[in-house]
């Protein structure tokens, strides 16, 4: 066992990949910008310079451990030098803290508080440069970058899309896109990805909140909000709710406080998926035509499909995503006047997810000139209404959905985590809810955090090979194969960020490992506690098809290509 | 758009330096040394043939102040602002230079396409102070006068 001492303090350590782990292990909680242990290590904040006791400073994440070290964490030179660079970050920052989006939850903000910096002695020469309000998705405002590179790492290592790079040297550096071009004139996907590792407000999501409002306080207005299968177990971060703890009650009881008319869930629109989807393997397996097929749920990776691999565009499933099906469910309901109501009727979904908001208003999510759904809130976003409302979600008495369409299967649930599609669709086809059937499922190699997971299951006397595709990166390695027939898979599920929805680009920050993996237990806890496991056991989904549903399953559930 | 046989001259560069990731900055120097700048659109393609991200090609070229996305004139002048050219005056060369060609810090390129007018921060050739370059041509120990006049051959050749 080797060990190095900190502050005069003894600390083994075994296989840490740097001294900054180590010493963040031992206890103390040093600063970063730049470092996030799943991206590669970059070193330019210099935020987590220790010294030795030779007196040499340098960066802890950039160097490796070594045995009998001596370091020091807080030696008064390391103190002024982090001051020091704050003070510079700040010199050329904005500093309008109180109206800017990352308020509270700004990094830079949270460090120069934390160090104490009482005072910006330099002068602003920085040059203001336009923000970038192009996407549907995200929102880039360059003048509040710091230049630490974590956005442009986690687009190229993390994602595979490199959308994002510095251009320029010196004082004169920025993080843009290529030739400067507007984000949505680039194959940017929306994900959010770069957003969720942003620790300043350079980069944001795009702000749906007031339109919302608009339409709640309208009295002509029913406004109808359903709830995707991964906000339930992050939407309680920023009320001091244990992390991936499923508040899905206290939500709808904050949301009909808030004066949304009717709370329906998301996990509703993933079992009509399922049952679709299911459908259309099976008849493309018998015909052996357009294979494999590729899941339409992940808006990421279908305008990722269609900007890098538009030969692969027809296989991708015609379903809509879940939350597109229960909107124009909703919307058609309405337009019937099932509901009884002379109201007009919006449909807001509350989503993990910032690709979700240019999903919607895409031609295809049409029905008789109708958006089937109006507005996307990230998590965030409705985390913030809710605290704009006063409402403190952890003191909230659960409340239950509203019916017909509370009612869900744990196939539902399990959406919002990687694999979990293509586990609803197995337990659909082996139509089988006894628990060892459900167990096998589950061993398939579907579950689990690999970036590329494989399958095989037998469906008849077919082996069924599957693929489950885990981050966008993957993606490209995958199609390539597939393209150059090394590889066969009758059924691909792509989602564009690692894990799947519980990491998406519009759920609250920070999202750290432990965050991640409490996320995923949390929503396989709720497929557990399930008392209907598959899709098409759910009462309402038979329910619809038998009555809004009947003979418009295409024109309500599919998209035309 | 542009027309083909630009970007058959780039295949023929890229070639030249085979289909390596590191051959980026060759070919784009071979890019710019053909055509006095280096058009945008060859760079995108140049970029997607090594298969590198277009961001990260745009990253490299705007790194090296050398790089032009704009067309520059036939004789490229480059004004040594070193130190040692600095405290010999070559500040006044270059304003006068500005002054005869209508230019300044912001435009570099003459509209007739004769002259591109950059600065430098060191040329290596301190004895010879304050110097310029005009196409890679050495002139040392210039005047403002001796500059103005340089203009004038060159306009007239």
């Amino acid at each position: 066992m080797s060990y190095m001492t900190i502050n005069n303090r003894r600390v083994e350590f075994t296989d840490e990949k740097n001294v900054l782990s180590v010493i963040r292990k031992s206890g103390i909680d040093l600063p970063t910008f730049c470092y996030h242990s799943e991206l590669s290590t970059y070193g330019a904040c210099r935020m987590c310079v220790v010294e030795d006791d030779r007196g040499r400073i340098f960066a802890s994440c950039s160097e490796t451990p070594r045995d009998k070290m001596v370091i020091y964490t807080n030696t008064p030179r390391l103190k002024h030098h982090r001051k020091m660079i704050i003070e510079l970050l700040l010199a050329s920052h904005c500093r309008d803290c109180t109206t800017c989006t990352k308020n509270g939850v700004c990094v830079l903000q949270k460090l120069s508080r934390q160090l104490g910096i009482k005072e910006v002695r330099f002068e602003n020469n920085k040059k203001q440069l336009p923000k970038d309000l192009s996407s549907e998705c995200i929102i880039r405002d360059p003048n509040k970058c710091i230049l630490c590179g974590d956005c442009v790492r986690t687009c190229d290592e993390i994602q595979g899309m490199g959308i994002l790079d510095f251009a320029f040297r010196g004082s004169k550096m920025q993080v843009t896109t290529a030739f400067n071009k507007d984000l949505a004139q680039t194959d940017c996907v929306g994900c959010g990805q770069c957003r969720a590792v942003c620790p300043t407000g350079a980069i944001t999501i795009k702000q749906d909140i007031e339109r919302v409002w608009e339409a709640l306080s309208d009295p002509k207005i029913r406004v109808v909000v359903q709830i995707a299968p991964a906000v339930r177990v992050a939407v309680g971060d920023k009320f001091g709710i244990p992390k991936g703890e499923n508040v899905l009650g206290r939500l709808v009881a904050a949301l009909r406080r808030i004066g949304f008319d009717e709370v329906y869930d998301t996990n509703f629109g993933a079992d009509l998926t399922v049952m679709e989807e299911s459908k259309e393997l099976v008849e493309r397996l018998e015909s052996g035509d357009n294979l494999p097929l590729f899941t339409s749920c992940c808006p990421a990776w279908v305008k990722f499909c269609e900007n890098r691999y538009p030969q692969f565009r027809k296989k991708i499933s015609t379903c809509r995503s879940p939350q597109e099906m229960f909107g124009a469910l909703i919307k058609e309901e309405a337009r019937m006047d099932e509901a009884g109501d002379s109201r007009k009727t919006v449909v807001v979904s509350i989503m993990p997810c910032t690709a979700k908001k240019a999903e919607i208003t895409r031609p295809e999510h049409f029905n008789e000139g109708e958006q089937n759904v109006d507005y996307v809130l990230t998590t965030t976003e409705a985390s913030r209404m809710i605290q704009e409302s006063g409402i403190d979600l952890s003191q909230v008495e659960p409340e239950a959905l509203d019916m017909p369409f509370g009612i869900s299967s744990g196939a539902g649930a399990i959406f919002g985590v990687t694999g979990g599609v293509t586990e609803a669709v197995l337990r659909r086809l082996m139509n089988s809810d006894r628990a060892e059937d459900l167990e096998a499922i589950s061993f398939t190699g579907v579950r689990g955090v690999d970036g590329i997971k494989e399958a095989s299951v037998k469906l008849g006397d077919r082996d069924v090979k599957i693929a489950v595709v885990n981050g966008l990166k993957c993606a490209s390695e995958v199609l390539d194969k597939i393209e150059a027939g090394e590889i066969y898979y009758d059924f691909v599920e792509v989602m564009a960020c690692k894990r799947g929805c519980i990491t998406g680009g519009g759920q609250p920050v920070p999202i750290g490992p432990r965050t991640k993996k409490a996320r995923v237990e949390g929503l396989y806890k709720i497929d557990k506690l399930a008392q209907i496991k598959l899709s098409s056991q759910n009462p309402i989904v038979a329910t619809v098809y038998d009555g809004i549903l009947k003979g418009k399953e295409h024109k309500l559930l599919h998209n035309e290509r | 758009m542009l027309n083909q046989a630009y970007y058959d001259k780039t295949d023929e560069i890229i070639a030249s330096h085979g289909l390596t990731q590191a051959a980026l900055i060759p070919i784009i120097q071979d890019i710019q040394a053909e055509y006095r700048y280096l058009p945008p659109e060859l760079l995108s393609y140049v970029a997607s043939k090594l298969s590198i991200d277009e961001a990260k090609a745009y990253s490299v070229a705007t790194f090296y102040e050398n790089f032009s996305f704009e067309p520059k004139g036939k004789y490229i002048i480059k004004v040594c602002n070193g130190t040692a050219c600095h405290v010999r005056k070559s500040v006044s060369i270059l304003e006068r230079l500005y002054s005869e060609l209508g230019l300044s810090e912001e435009k570099a390129t003459t509209d007739d396409m004769m002259f591109t007018l950059e600065t430098v921060s060191c040329l290596g050739a301190c004895g010879l102070a304050p110097v310029l370059t005009v196409n890679d041509k050495v002139y040392p120990a210039m005047t403002p006068d001796a500059a103005a006049e340089l203009i004038r051959e060159l306009r007239g050749a």
